[in-house]
């Protein structure tokens, strides 16, 4: 007897064939780990994917340094609970030069994450990397093939992107030279909407960094953004003190970066309900996507950005 | 607003409750195609806003970018929406495909908004691959263009089932129906063309939202569904291919150590148990599986379109690239086919080089033919080309280097697909749909039936034979064996007649009249009246099969004393006199070529179990003969032995 598949396992099934695709022809995969609650679904399909064995490739995390206390946490366990190696990168330029998100502005993302990453993948000689974006992100991600090449010097160009038909993925590439080589980005749920990581997040019950969820948090106000104080490092205005609000985070990133909003969603339920009843998209809280106009992240993508 | 779109009341009420409900949903992929300005992404645009998936900020920055770049005058351009790409909105055009998603309260929704430029063909042909329907948008004030055409014809080829035809901007034309019906009846007069047996045609205005999720007021002459209705109801594709045969194409073996060894794969069709017997393509090796292994726990049963790993019972040799299929109905393994292909590079092909063929999990070199034929999507017409060029499509023979695991593409997309790579550049070069193989690989492997031709000729109470009527054109061979069988019949045996023309209509419909082919057109009846004999039938055959060679093949397939000839021995002469289908004139007059006795000739048989001389005896008296001969002069042989 058969029944219909419900569409996340569709969506499972459709990532977990992707990720066994790459692991069957790339020659040396990694896992971009942003410690996210996409990040966490990917990891957790693939430990489905390749279970009982633990995913045969490392996880990778691409360090700014800013990133929330909660997240190094979490991603330390579950690099444990995983059993997978986890590489994590820091730009020594970017370090050297004491980059930080208050005196640099884009050149803080630029350094840390595109040129980080571009260093990276080179380092450690990656051809295939998977990444946790979803087409409802973004306009120039809905655009985007499953498997994304890149030229040697991790451009895309949207112009000219492959075939791809039906789920027969072309994972060829050119070898690699001393001048580096031709490398994919692979987004296994890039099929997904918000909706479905949080209902998959619920149903699998994954792990996720505890921000997601609202608490009482040290606070201030920024350019109509409410940032919150996650280590001594936040420059505070003379006289200023942080004010405690029930907050909680749609997306995670660098934390003076990110924006919170004021909820007291406190379950995945609760967290769910809010997110289909509000009023503005997932990626709003982000600074990166206003830079350059419309065309931000087709642009930051160009240039290498994940 | 629609009441099939999310209701916010529930969401805000019981949270829980409602996504009960949308975690049983299922999911239908659509793609949206047709000509540049038939309003494909204002459409979606319109999906997406009436289903609440545009978010505030989203919308305000789309009010800002419709002052600047819109084309709607004051209006919101939907279309700048989804041209996500910079060069697009530049350009005011879709250059590739944007997938967008939606829900109802019944579905989730994939929508591919495919490009209308000829000259993006491949970026459209890739949103249809995985389409399960195609919403195909006309201007009701231009009418069937040749893109509305060309993105018809593939969709078809690509083997979407489901194709709608959208009359888009009636607003424009009055919400006038007979604009509608004329568009309508002249797009179903090329989609008969093409053999596409429905459609399902709405006049539709994307922009002002008529028939999109509520019937207009403005088409009260309309009363079928509308385009939100209609796409909830129709079938996922994932549910018919569940109830096929068992395929999983081997994606990677999974050895974490010594005493586990798992065949990791997505389920390509059919449903899988513990305990199942399995054979392991292409070698043929069989094994039964003896677990289903995922991270939650084993399965009891697994079906198409899941991932999982399978466990089989004997360490057989099976790597990635091997299909496991069920054991009794495995498909077919050859390295010669002929295919469609759908060209998608700068650089024709280059018949003769060596291409990588990937189909499914299966790499192989493979070699092109001169092509057989390009077929120009809008006349139809079979075009004699050299090479296929960007955008082209035609039919090819291709060779591979190993035999492949495949069935036709009609049949089975997963194993029926696959593209061609350049074996220099890397790129994906075309989109290749197998029709059907042209030899058989030497390493099939005859498979031992266990229900055995004699069983099968037992439960029947008979012994299988082959009446194999021979004799000239009009010699009457169809009158008597169809006594013959009408008689056998009415005695409460299992026969089957085969017909020289009947099966020219089908089985050897690609066949003519020349020596060559007349060969082969027995040999295939040879072929057929085998199984037939195997499957325990009295097989009756009326064709001329002039020459001695090919009657005495077909004997010799059959067991000794199952094949009997009859000659029905009409002279030329009478059989012209007599020339009940106009033949013989035609032949004379030279418009028919090859014509046995006039100029091909028949060999008549020198020892045949029976002759029967039409001049002289009666239709009715012959097959009275021949109905004795059968059940007398063979009789010591009836009672077949087990």
């Amino acid at each position: 007897m058969t029944t219909s598949l419900t569409h996340l396992q569709r969506l499972e099934a459709e990532a977990i064939h992707i990720m066994r695709e790459v692991v069957a022809e790339a020659e040396r995969p990694v896992m971009l780990y942003s410690v996210g609650k996409d990040s966490a679904v990917m990891l957790h399909l693939a430990r489905k994917a390749f279970y009982p064995s633990p995913p045969p490739f490392p996880l990778l995390h691409v360090d700014t340094t800013w990133k929330f206390q909660a997240m190094y946490q979490l991603r330390n366990q579950m690099a444990a609970d995983s059993g997978m190696e986890l590489l994590v990168y820091q730009n020594p330029e970017a370090k050297a030069r004491g980059i930080n998100p208050f005196d640099h502005g884009a050149l803080h993302t630029d350094m840390w994450k595109t040129e980080g990453l571009k260093q990276a993948l080179d380092k450690w000689q990656f051809d295939a990397a998977f990444g946790g974006a979803r087409r409802d992100e973004e306009k120039s991600r809905a655009k985007e093939r499953i498997f994304s090449f890149r030229t040697a010097s991790h451009g895309w160009d949207p112009k000219n992107q492959r075939p791809e038909l039906w789920n027969v993925y072309n994972a060829r590439k050119h070898p690699r030279t001393a001048n580096g080589g031709e490398s994919i980005r692979v987004f296994p749920i890039s099929n997904w909407t918000e909706l479905d990581v949080w209902q998959y997040i619920q149903l699998e019950s994954i792990p996720i960094v505890p921000l997601y969820f609202a608490a009482p948090r040290p606070t201030v106000e920024r350019d109509g953004m409410l940032l919150m104080v996650d280590d001594e490092r936040f420059p505070l205005a003379a006289g200023e003190v942080p004010q405690m609000r029930s907050i909680r985070f749609r997306t995670l990133g660098c934390y003076p970066l990110t924006g919170a909003v004021e909820s007291t969603a406190a379950t995945l339920s609760e967290v769910i309900q809010e997110t289909l009843l509000t009023t503005t998209s997932e990626r709003q809280g982000r600074a990166i996507d206003k830079d350059a106009g419309g065309a931000g992240m087709e642009l930051k993508k160009q240039q290498g950005y994940f | 607003m629609s009441e099939t779109y999310i209701t916010d009341a529930l969401i805000a009420e019981d949270i829980d409750a409602y996504l009960a409900q949308h975690q049983h949903k299922d999911m239908l992929r659509f793609i949206t195609c047709g000509s540049v300005d038939d309003g494909k992404s204002t459409l979606i645009g319109r999906l997406l806003y009436d289903s609440k998936m545009i978010f505030e900020d989203q919308l305000a920055a789309l009010e800002d970018a419709s002052k600047v770049s819109g084309t709607q005058g004051a209006e919101i351009d939907f279309a700048l929406l989804v041209d996500g790409l910079t060069a697009e909105r530049e350009q005011g055009i879709t250059i590739d495909v944007a997938y967008r998603f939606f829900n109802t309260e019944k579905r989730k929704f994939i929508v591919a908004d495919c490009p209308g430029h000829e000259q993006y063909t491949r970026n459209m042909v890739t949103g249809a691959s995985s389409a399960d329907a195609a919403v195909i948008l006309i201007d009701a004030r231009k009418g069937v263009l040749v893109q509305t055409r060309r993105h018809t014809y593939l969709c078809h080829l690509l083997g979407i089932r489901h194709l709608v035809l959208a009359v888009n901007k009636l607003d424009l034309v009055g919400y006038d129906q007979a604009v509608f019906d004329t568009i309508v009846a002249d797009y179903a007069n090329f989609a008969q063309a093409i053999g596409i047996s429905e459609f399902t045609a709405i006049p539709i205005s994307g922009f002002k939202g008529d028939n999109i999720t509520s019937l207009s007021p403005h088409t009260r002459w309309y009363s079928g569904p509308t385009l939100i209705e209609h796409l909830e109801a129709v079938e996922v594709d994932g549910t018919r291919e569940a109830g096929q045969d068992f395929r999983m194409p081997v994606q990677w073996v999974n050895r974490p150590n010594l005493d586990f060894r798992g065949f990791a794969g997505l389920i390509a069709s059919g449903t899988v148990k513990p305990g199942d017997a399995v054979r392991v393509l292409p070698a043929g090796t069989t094994s039964t599986i003896s677990r289903i292994v995922t991270l939650d726990g084993d399965l009891d049963e697994a079906q198409a379109g899941q991932s999982v790993t399978l466990c089989l019972a004997d360490e057989v040799d099976c790597s990635r690239g091997n299909v496991i299929a069920a054991a009794a109905a495995p498909p077919e393994v050859a390295d010669q086919f002929e295919a469609s292909l759908v060209w998608m590079s700068d650089e024709a092909l280059i018949p003769g080089r060596g291409y990588w063929l990937k189909l499914a999990t299966q790499s192989v070199s493979a070699t092109v033919q001169p092509p057989k034929y390009a077929i120009n999507v809008n006349t139809l017409e079979h075009l004699a080309v050299k090479t296929l060029e960007l955008n082209a499509i035609g039919v090819v023979e291709l060779t591979t280097d190993k035999p492949i695991v495949f069935e036709p593409y009609a049949q089975s997309r997963p194993l029926g697909g696959f593209i061609l790579i350049d074996k220099l550049t890397n790129a994906t070069v075309a989109a290749g749909l197998i029709n059907f193989s042209l030899r058989r690989a030497q390493n099939v492997h005859w498979q031992a039936l266990d229900v055995s031709r004699e069983a099968h000729a037992a439960m029947k109470h008979q012994q299988p034979a082959v009446l194999w009527f021979t004799g000239l054109s009009g010699s009457g061979k169809s009158t008597i064996a169809n006594l013959v069988e009408k008689r056998l019949h009415a005695l409460g045996h299992h026969t089957f007649l085969l017909d020289g023309d009947n099966v020219r209509h089908g089985l050897n419909k690609d066949l003519g009249f020349t020596e060559t082919d007349r060969i082969e057109n027995i040999r295939r009846v040879g072929e057929v009246t085998k199984l037939m004999s195997d499957a325990g039938l009295i097989v009756l055959t009326a064709f001329i099969s002039p020459f001695a060679a090919e009657r005495d093949m077909v004997r010799a397939m059959l067991p000794l004393g199952e094949f009997i000839e009859i000659f029905i021995d009409t002279p030329l002469a009478e059989a012209e006199r007599r020339d009940v289908k106009g033949l013989y004139k035609k032949a004379r007059a030279g418009d028919l070529k090859n014509f046995t006795g006039i100029d091909s000739p028949y060999e008549v048989p020198v020892r045949p179990e029976l002759r029967v001389d039409t001049t002289s005896e009666s239709p009715e008296a012959a097959a009275e003969r021949i109905v004795d001969h059968i059940l007398g002069a063979r009789s010591e042989a009836w009672m077949p032995t087990i």
